[in-house]
Parts: C-alpha cells; sequence; structure tokens
C-alpha cells in the first residue's frame, strides 16, 4: 500500500484528469479594486469604519503625534506599555512606563497594561489595520496579550479597498500578518456584538496627517 | 443534547430528528432569532457592496480554478510550506487524521491542547480521540467553550452554540465554571470565559487548529475570527497542529482580496472580522517553534471525482446559507446529524460519507433556492441536491417510482420557467400532506415522491399563497438575490 501522500495525490490526479485546464489569469476580476477617493474622504471612512468598532480616533501632525500618544493613553488610564523593537521614538511621549519588547514572556506581557505599535496599513472600507512583524510592529503577541492596543496610523498608508491591501502585502507575504477591525469581539452569544473577549478589549487609533 | 457526538453513520434519519426538534419550541426560537440578526446584518453589507456580483463570479472561479488543479496548488503548498520551516503530512481519513494529531500531540509531551473552532476537527471527532490518549483539549471559542462545557453539540459551522440563548449558558458556565454569581448579560458571560481561558493561554504549550485557506503560493496559512483566542492559539503556544482539509488551498495570496472580502460579509454581516492571521511555517521569535499542517482527503477525493458534485468543496464554510434556509431555521442543527448542517450539510455530509449515509439529507430542502442566492462562491446547491437525490434513488432501484419522479425534478430544476410552475403546482399538491395535531409535530411528512416529501411542508405556517421562492425574493431583495 503506498504512504498517503502518494495515494491522495493519486486520487485527485484521477479525478481531475478530465476537466479542461484553466490558467489563473482568465479568472474574471470585474470586481473594484482600486478607488477614486481623495486622501481625506479615506481618513473619513477610515475614521467612521474605526468608529462603528467602537475605536477611538485622533488626528494629529507628525510633530505633535507623542502628545497625541499621551492624551489617548492618560485618557485609558494605562502607564505600563509594551513597545516594539524599532518604534520611532518620537512617538513617545514622557511620563509613562514604555518596556520594550526584548523577548518579553507571556505572564510578563501579561503584567502589561498596553502596546503601542505602528502599522503596514490601514483598509479604509473595512477599517482595518494590518500589522507585520517588522520594526514599530513587532511580533504578534504583544499586539494580543495586553488589554490595550494604540495604533499609529499614518495617512499615507490608508487604501480604499481590500483588494489595493492584499497587492501592497504581496511583497511581504512571507512575513507573519495580522488583520485587526476594531478590539476582539464576539457574537456568540444570542447575535449580541459584545466587545472583548481574549484579545484587547480596547483599541485606539492615532492618524497621522502629514 | 446526547454526549454523543454528531456522526451521520449513527445519526437517526433527517425527518425523524427534525421532527423531535421541532418540539423544542426554545430551540427553534433560538434558533430564528439569531439567523434573523445574522440575515440582517449581512443584507446591509452585502448592499453596500456595488461589486458583490463581481466578486461572487469571481470566488466561484476561482474555486473551480483550484479544484481543477488542485493536485499542482496542493504540492506547491507544501513545497513552500515546508521551506518555512512548517511540516506537511497527509491524512487518507479522520482516522489517519485523529492518528498523526495524538501522535504529534503526545511527541511534544502534552497533556493539554488549547484549540481554536474547527469544523474539520469536528468533522473528524478530534476530541475524543485526544481524550482516549490522555490529553484533554480545551475549546477556546466562546461558542466551542459553551458547547464543550455544555456537553452539547454544534448546531451551525460559524456559530456553533446558535440554538442556545443567554440563560441557558449563564447556566452552563454557573455550573462548570463553578460562578454561582455569574450575572445574566452576554458581557458577564464573555467576561467570565475570558477569566476561565486565560491561564490555559498563557501556559498550554501545544494547540491546535483548522485553517481557512492555504495558500499554495507563499505556503502560508490563513484563519479568520473574531474573539482573538485564535490569535492566542496562534501564537503563545509552541507547537501548532494544523488540519485542513485539502479543498482549503488557494492558489495565491491576491486570492486573499476577493475571499477575504466574501466569507466576513456572509459569516457574521460584518465588513472585516476582528482579526485575521496569516503566517507562513515557524517564524524565528514570533509564535511556535514548531508548526505542523495535515493535509485531510476524507472522501473529498471522491467528491472531486463526481462532476456535478464538484462544486461542494468551493466551499468557504460561511455558513450564510443555513442562516437563510427555511428548513434549517425551523429545526436548527441538529436534526442533520451532522457538524455540517443546513444546506451545505445536506450535500456535503452525504459526499463525505460516499453516499453510504445519510441518504436522507438531500432531501431536507424545498429546493426554494435561497441557499443559492445567498452562497457567496455560488455554489447551486438545489443542483446538488437533485444529483445527489438521483444518486440515492440510483442506488435503490431504477423500477423505483421515486427515481422516475426525482428525474423529474431534477429536469424541472433546469428550468427557472419550468421551476416556478412546478412550485405552484407542487404548492396545491402540498395541501394534503400538512397534519396539524396541536402538538407541533405533525409538521413533517415522510412523503417521498415529486415534490412530495417532508421538503414540500416546510415552513408552510410562513407560506401560504406565493410560492416560497417568490415570497423570498420578496422579502430579500439582496443584490444576491437577482442572478439565479
Ligand atoms: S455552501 Fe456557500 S453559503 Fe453555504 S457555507 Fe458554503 S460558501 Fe457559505
Amino acid at each position: 500500500m503506498s504512504d498517503a501522500r502518494s495515494e491522495i495525490l493519486a486520487r485527485i490526479a484521477r479525478a481531475t484528469s478530465t476537466g479542461s485546464p484553466s490558467s489563473w489569469e482568465e479568472i474574471p476580476r470585474d470586481y473594484r479594486q482600486s478607488s477614486t477617493a481623495s486622501d481625506r474622504e479615506l481618513v473619513d471612512l477610515l475614521t467612521h469604519r474605526l468608529h462603528d468598532y467602537d475605536a477611538q480616533v485622533v488626528e494629529a501632525s507628525s510633530s505633535d503625534a507623542a502628545t497625541a500618544v499621551a492624551a489617548m493613553l492618560k485618557a485609558r488610564e494605562v502607564s505600563r506599555i509594551v513597545i516594539p523593537p524599532g518604534l520611532q521614538s518620537s512617538l513617545l511621549p514622557p511620563g509613562f512606563n514604555f518596556i520594550e519588547d526584548t523577548g518579553l514572556s507571556h505572564a510578563e506581557l501579561n503584567q502589561c497594561e498596553g502596546i503601542l505599535t505602528e502599522c503596514t496599513l490601514a483598509i479604509a472600507e473595512t477599517g482595518t489595520i494590518v500589522l507585520q512583524n517588522v520594526p514599530g510592529q513587532g511580533r504578534r503577541a504583544a499586539t494580543l496579550v495586553p488589554d490595550y492596543h494604540l495604533c499609529i496610523v499614518d495617512a499615507a498608508k490608508i487604501v480604499a479597498t481590500v483588494p489595493e491591501a492584499i497587492e501592497r502585502l504581496n511583497p511581504t507575504a512571507h512575513l507573519a500578518t495580522t488583520f485587526i477591525s476594531g478590539p476582539s469581539a464576539t457574537a456568540d452569544i444570542e447575535m449580541t456584538r459584545i466587545k472583548g473577549v481574549h484579545g484587547p478589549r480596547f483599541l485606539d487609533v492615532v492618524l497621522l496627517l502629514e | 443534547m446526547s454526549l454523543q457526538p454528531l456522526d451521520p453513520r449513527t445519526a437517526e434519519i433527517f425527518p425523524m430528528a427534525a421532527r423531535h426538534l421541532l418540539g423544542d419550541t426554545q430551540l427553534r426560537k433560538n434558533v430564528r432569532h439569531a439567523t434573523d440578526v445574522i440575515q440582517n446584518k449581512r443584507r446591509i453589507v452585502v448592499d453596500e457592496m456595488p461589486d458583490w456580483q463581481e466578486l461572487r463570479e469571481s470566488g466561484k472561479r476561482l474555486r473551480e480554478h483550484t479544484m481543477q488543479h488542485l493536485r499542482e496548488y496542493l504540492e506547491q503548498f507544501e513545497r513552500n510550506c515546508t521551506a518555512a520551516g512548517g511540516v506537511v503530512h497527509w491524512a487518507r481519513d479522520a482516522a489517519e487524521a485523529r492518528q498523526i494529531v495524538v501522535s504529534l500531540a503526545k511527541s511534544a509531551g502534552a497533556k493539554e491542547v488549547i484549540k481554536i473552532k474547527s469544523m474539520t476537527t469536528e468533522e473528524i471527532q478530534l476530541n475524543p480521540a485526544l481524550a482516549a490518549a490522555g490529553i484533554r483539549p480545551y475549546e477556546t471559542d466562546l461558542a466551542e467553550l459553551i458547547i464543550q462545557l455544555g456537553h452539547d453539540q454544534p448546531s451551525h459551522i460559524v456559530v456553533p452554540a446558535l440554538h442556545k440563548n443567554r440563560q441557558q449558558i449563564r447556566e452552563i458556565f454557573r455550573r462548570e465554571m463553578n460562578l454561582p454569581d455569574l450575572g445574566p448579560s452576554p458581557q458577564d458571560l464573555a467576561d467570565a470565559a475570558r477569566l476561565f481561558l486565560r491561564e490555559k493561554f498563557l501556559t498550554v504549550p501545544t494547540a491546535v487548529s483548522g485553517a481557512n485557506f492555504l495558500i499554495a503560493e507563499t505556503g502560508g496559512v490563513c484563519v479568520v475570527e473574531s474573539e482573538g483566542n485564535g490569535r492566542m492559539c496562534l501564537t503563545l503556544p509552541d507547537t501548532l497542529i494544523t488540519i485542513a482539509g485539502i479543498d482549503k488551498v488557494i492558489p495565491r495570496y491576491e486570492d486573499l482580496g476577493v475571499l477575504l472580502q466574501l466569507l466576513p460579509r456572509s459569516a457574521t454581516g460584518e465588513r472585516m472580522n476582528p482579526y485575521n492571521s496569516i503566517w507562513t511555517g515557524v517564524h524565528p521569535g514570533d509564535g511556535p517553534k514548531a508548526f505542523h499542517v495535515i493535509l485531510m482527503d476524507n472522501a473529498r477525493t471522491s467528491i472531486l471525482a463526481d462532476a456535478e458534485g464538484r462544486q461542494t468543496l468551493n466551499c468557504i464554510r460561511c455558513g450564510a446559507c443555513q442562516n437563510a434556509c427555511p428548513v434549517y431555521r425551523q429545526t436548527g442543527g441538529h436534526a442533520y446529524g451532522s457538524v455540517y448542517a443546513g444546506p451545505i450539510g445536506a450535500i456535503l455530509t452525504p459526499q463525505l460519507m460516499q453516499m453510504e449515509h445519510a441518504q436522507s439529507l438531500p432531501y431536507a430542502s424545498s429546493l426554494c433556492g435561497a441557499c443559492y442566492e445567498v452562497c457567496p462562491v455560488k455554489i447551486n446547491i438545489p443542483e446538488v441536491l437533485i444529483h445527489l437525490r438521483n444518486k440515492v434513488v440510483k442506488e435503490k432501484s431504477w423500477a423505483d417510482p421515486e427515481a422516475i419522479a426525482l428525474k423529474t425534478v431534477a429536469s424541472i430544476f433546469r428550468s427557472e420557467r419550468r421551476f416556478r410552475a412546478a412550485q405552484r403546482l407542487g404548492r396545491i399538491a402540498e395541501r394534503p400532506l400538512v397534519r396539524k395535531d396541536g402538538q407541533g409535530d405533525g409538521w413533517i411528512s415522510w412523503l417521498p415522491g415529486l415534490l412530495g416529501g417532508w421538503t414540500q411542508v416546510r415552513d408552510l405556517q410562513s407560506m401560504p399563497k406565493e410560492s416560497f421562492r417568490e415570497w423570498w425574493e420578496k422579502r430579500a431583495e439582496t443584490k444576491g438575490g437577482s442572478d439565479v
């Protein structure tokens, strides 16, 4: 008897021997792949979608980013905050306990109240921020275990649609990638959306315009 | 419900099981409420998409293309996943898949595993196998936790505990988590689950997951979820074991641009679900140090070999057809005797059983077409149902009058106009079949034959004059509705 792999592949070969081959390029793609929205419209749409998920959004310029971060952290009463390696230091306000994630244990992460990151891009239509394991965003566990996530989104990184996002991510597809659309939630009980089951219960965004 | 896992080989035939469940008014109320809510949410986020039909068409063609080239895409996935540090295993059937998971978990030294909701692991009844090997599985998805603690069985592929309401869930949590003072609000219940599982997430070193998509081009895997329990399982343990049907493969990363639009809007009525995780093999310093993926056949290749049944494999498990199905909405999921309930279950389960069991399931439908209208990858479920009914009767006898009747149905269904005319006739024909004895169990009759059978007496209370299809079209003027 042959091994499972060759047996399954042989079964597939038999099953598909009669159909006519097609190329991937022939698949019709008449859906919207991009949008003509202006930068301002994208910012507004993203903000609207994030509000739908109960995330707070503030706009700031790069020069007052740290001030905006401080205001958010204060409002959420969060002071012990993980930061991924490589986060721009200009984003960090004084007066908070920022702990760089140099391989914190799960228990240590669990003792932190929040995490501050940048992002690779954001999708306006769906209110999604996309994180990858690169400097300023870090490994996946760090944005998961603490109860609060504050994300800095550079407005230049906003795309309108999911296909645009995927196209931009394509060259770095091999990186660990997480799409985050609002705080952790569930609708498992009577289809009522409840915020915060296991991931961060609170998510806020600072939008950097120019 | 029973402790027995849902198993099509031992389950009661559908009309009998449905008949019992129809007496459970609480269950029917819960199912109706939940499916109403999801359907409304879905309608809103589908209607706002000007290109929904184009997306569906791309989704369908993409899945068809993948199935035709399944071999090369699986081999490509295997190569790329292996190159990225993953270990790929192959399993011919459920028993082999179970055995691989158990032996991997054992060699990782696992006494416990944390699990992400996965219908594939339900399909192969993995939990009892783990338990028998002395490994305790913890379900971490809220709905799966409710099912596990309640010694219940899943009734929906996306929202497995949708048949339970908050009071019932509270009772389960009070009892099983030893929380006598637990409050009744959904927030209280979610908080209880968070506390209950937190320590497990931080300490259990082995996780088991399913997969939504395996990306051939990169060797990456994508898991779509809401709660963050998935991310916990995917990133905190040292060892991750993912089990996926061979139908889960997609050709390229770019295809996520289509599927990550179709799936969340169809499944939970969200523009995007809270979390999608994509990982490729092992990422040093980020997540598990060992990653195994099991590619499982378990009768999928026999479905692939059947030209008319093959489209069943295109399914992306969104559950929209369940929510839209008037039969499912009446009976709930358990009546189907399989973890795959509703219209997708009615076509998938008998085929997974190679037509040896679950033969009544292809009859568990009114052929109203609602499932087809909502399906994000345009699986023509009624067509497959008729095809399977034909197979069932073929296996019986060609002289059987039912076989002749079903052949007629099949030809009628091929033509839209004839189908409608037949439905109107069917409505007249079904009247004598309704038996109401005031106990609620007169709803179902098992009367096979042309437009007969239980399928014709579904949901009669809500469709007095117009055919279900006419009623449906008026009621649900979704964009998905114009295309069948
Ligand atoms: S058959 Fe279609 S609608 Fe039903 S679960 Fe599968 S993809 Fe969704």
